[in-house]
């Protein structure tokens, strides 16, 4: 990867069409890139998820023509959630495959076109429409359904093993579950006061997530990702041309993709796909993924890992921008990623470990810095463009490798030091796909 | 000749106003005027339950139906049907599930998407069944917020004026 831009994101922008909004993502991409010009890119991957919130059939043939990329070879990308990652890893194997020597990834979403309500219909089309939409059409709701049984597994069966009444076990749970989510919700908005891309940067309290409206048990607001529009895009290339564009280029040295049921209700009680640090000891009596964790997360992990060669992915990667539609699936991710095995998500946020080094949070993180997640404000606080959003992360993260942070973000709170290897990851439907690609620094 | 359309500068009332009059202007941080209007569209689709139609029709008959793969050795029960078996390709054939089930997990929605806002707020659930290899989604009807739990015995009820749709059953506590 060579170069990346993005609009910041916003509720809503009537000003800019999706076709502005690339282009302006792609003019500030190039900007950096003198030696990069629209004729040394020789195709295009497009992505956008929904083709009722764009209301226009064929929209990545447009975006085509307004970056005057014609007659150059194109497609469409659309995978739900992880339409944006899958754009990027599109990207990466046209390159790869040698078929292209550059070529642009371009992603976008403009979702402020319905009211929210009617956008949540959108997105729960993406749920089986014999089965699942017509019992209420709501992601959050079925988010929820997974949290509420991850929080089962692991804090009533954990922490409250020992609480005699059944019920009371459950209350005191979901409690401490909620207050843990409510923490990754503080991180990411807290991040996000660094970052002038973000659409809501906040400093809040463990009680202002809790306190905020609830939207589906035990969900609170401030645990939930919002609808944006925006624009994002990447530039890849062979080794060999990226010399001629940059001296800071990032290699993409790992791509893995997952996928499982579309429904909730059809996902198996079998065994976890182990990591290369894990041991089927550890998971003896879990019934795996049940609707408690991602699968396809774990199968992405898997994949990304093994080609990056990759084998402790806590000691191995500096930072991931991941993707938390809701602090629920932030908290399962990192135990689909590896950050920590499975039941010590809970653990991993209170110990402090996905935070940021240097920044109060307004509660101890003694491990802060050990493997910071979302050092950006992820999606709960930059927003969710679905096109654009796994293009988005690939950008932080380019920056990130780059040491490109207090240039782009003029503020260098975000800046890890030195950062060599980076995960992107992104998750679509309630699980149903899911990608993880990783990023590292490809210059001394 | 027609004035310009009102001009906002919160989209929120710019919203208000385009399903009043159906033109607005939208002006933003940059001084820059955007005219937005009001498209409405409506579709009648044709949906076919095709495969699934059995469980539907069933359902209309107050029978709650699941499917078993035919292959002896796999054997595999669907709490929600299909007309393969996942595991190992095999033709299914119907079966009858209990009506009593356990909840797996549960949420209470607050809001939902917009078909669903006026039923808010309403209780979805994961439904175990002995013998069952997978679950099944349902509405959770007769108890609150603070009455759900992990493991809660519920039983079926089924719609007798059906309208041939997944909400022609929900579950309550069992009695």
């Amino acid at each position: 990867m060579v170069t990346g831009g993005l609009t910041k994101f916003a509720k809503a922008h009537p000003a800019m069409d999706f076709r502005l909004m690339v282009k302006r993502a792609y003019d500030s991409a190039l900007k950096g890139v003198p030696n990069l010009s629209a004729d040394r890119i020789d195709g295009t991957r497009i992505s956008y998820f929904s083709d009722h919130f764009t209301r226009q059939l064929k929209a990545a043939s447009m975006v085509q023509d307004y970056l005057g990329m014609n007659p150059k070879g194109s497609v469409r990308i659309e995978w739900g959630g992880a339409t944006g990652g899958e754009c990027f890893q599109a990207a990466y194997e046209a390159v790869a495959s040698g078929r292209m020597d550059v070529c642009l990834a371009a992603g976008f979403e403009t979702m402020s076109r319905v009211a929210t309500w009617k956008g949540n219909e959108f997105i729960a089309l993406a749920s089986d429409t014999n089965f699942d939409f017509p019992l209420g059409g709501f992601y959050t709701g079925y988010y929820a359904l997974m949290v509420i049984r991850h929080i089962y597994e692991y804090l009533r069966l954990g922490k409250f093993a020992s609480v005699k009444d059944e019920r009371e076990a459950q209350r005191l749970a979901i409690a401490e579950g909620q207050r843990i989510m409510s923490m990754v919700s503080v991180k990411n908005h807290r991040n996000a006061l660094h970052n002038p891309y973000a659409q809501y940067p906040k400093r809040l309290t463990v009680d202002d997530v809790l306190r905020s409206e609830m939207i589906s048990y035990p969900l609170t607001r401030e645990q939930i990702c919002t609808m944006s529009d925006g624009a994002a895009c990447a530039v890849l290339c062979t080794e060999e041309r990226a010399k001629e564009f940059t001296d800071r280029p990032v290699r993409i040295t790992g791509v893995g993709c997952g996928t499982d049921t579309m429904r909730l209700a059809d996902r198996p009680f079998g065994r976890v796909p182990l990591l290369p640090h894990e041991r089927a000891r550890d998971y003896e009596n879990l019934r795996y993924p049940g609707v408690h964790s991602f699968r396809a997360g774990r199968a992405a992990g898997i994949e990304a890992y093994r080609m990056a060669g990759i084998t402790n992915p806590r000691a191995e990667i500096d930072f991931i921008e991941l993707h938390d539609a809701y602090a629920s699936s932030e908290i399962q991710t990192y135990e689909d990623l590896g950050l920590c095995k499975y039941g010590e998500g809970y653990g991993f946020v209170e110990r402090g470990d996905p935070f940021l080094k240097g920044i109060d949070y307004g509660f101890p993180t003694p491990k802060a810095g050990a493997t910071p997640v979302n050092p950006s404000g992820g999606l709960i606080a930059c927003g969710h463009p679905v096109g654009a959003t796994g293009l988005m992360q690939a950008v932080f993260a380019f920056w990130q490798l780059q040491e490109a942070i207090p240039k782009q973000f003029g503020d260098r709170t975000l800046q890890l030091a030195a950062p060599k290897r980076g995960a992107i990851h992104s998750h679509a439907g309630t699980g149903s796909s899911v990608t993880v690609s990783i990023l590292e620094r490809g210059f001394r | 000749m027609r004035a310009r359309p009102p001009s906002f500068t919160r989209f929120r009332d710019a919203q208000a106003e385009l399903s009043r009059s159906g033109a607005v202007l939208f002006r933003d941080a940059d001084g820059v005027e955007s005219l937005v209007i009001r498209y409405p569209y409506a579709i009648d689709y044709i949906h076919s339950y095709a495969e699934d139609s059995p469980f539907f029709l069933a359902l209309a008959e107050g029978r709650l139906r699941g499917s078993k793969c035919r292959k002896v050795k796999c054997g595999f029960v669907y709490g929600t049907p299909r007309s393969h078996c996942m595991v190992c390709g095999t033709p299914t054939e119907w079966t009858d599930l209990p009506t009593r089930g356990r909840v797996h997990s549960w949420t209470t929605c607050h809001f939902g998407s917009e078909a669903f806002l006026h039923e808010t707020p309403y209780n979805l659930a994961l439904v175990e069944f002995d013998g069952v290899g997978s679950l099944l989604l349902v509405r959770l009807k007769d108890c609150a917020e603070a009455d759900l739990y992990v493991g809660m015995p519920v039983e079926a009820r089924f719609d007798p004026a059906p309208k041939y749709s997944i909400t022609d059953v929900w579950f309550v506590p069992a009695r």
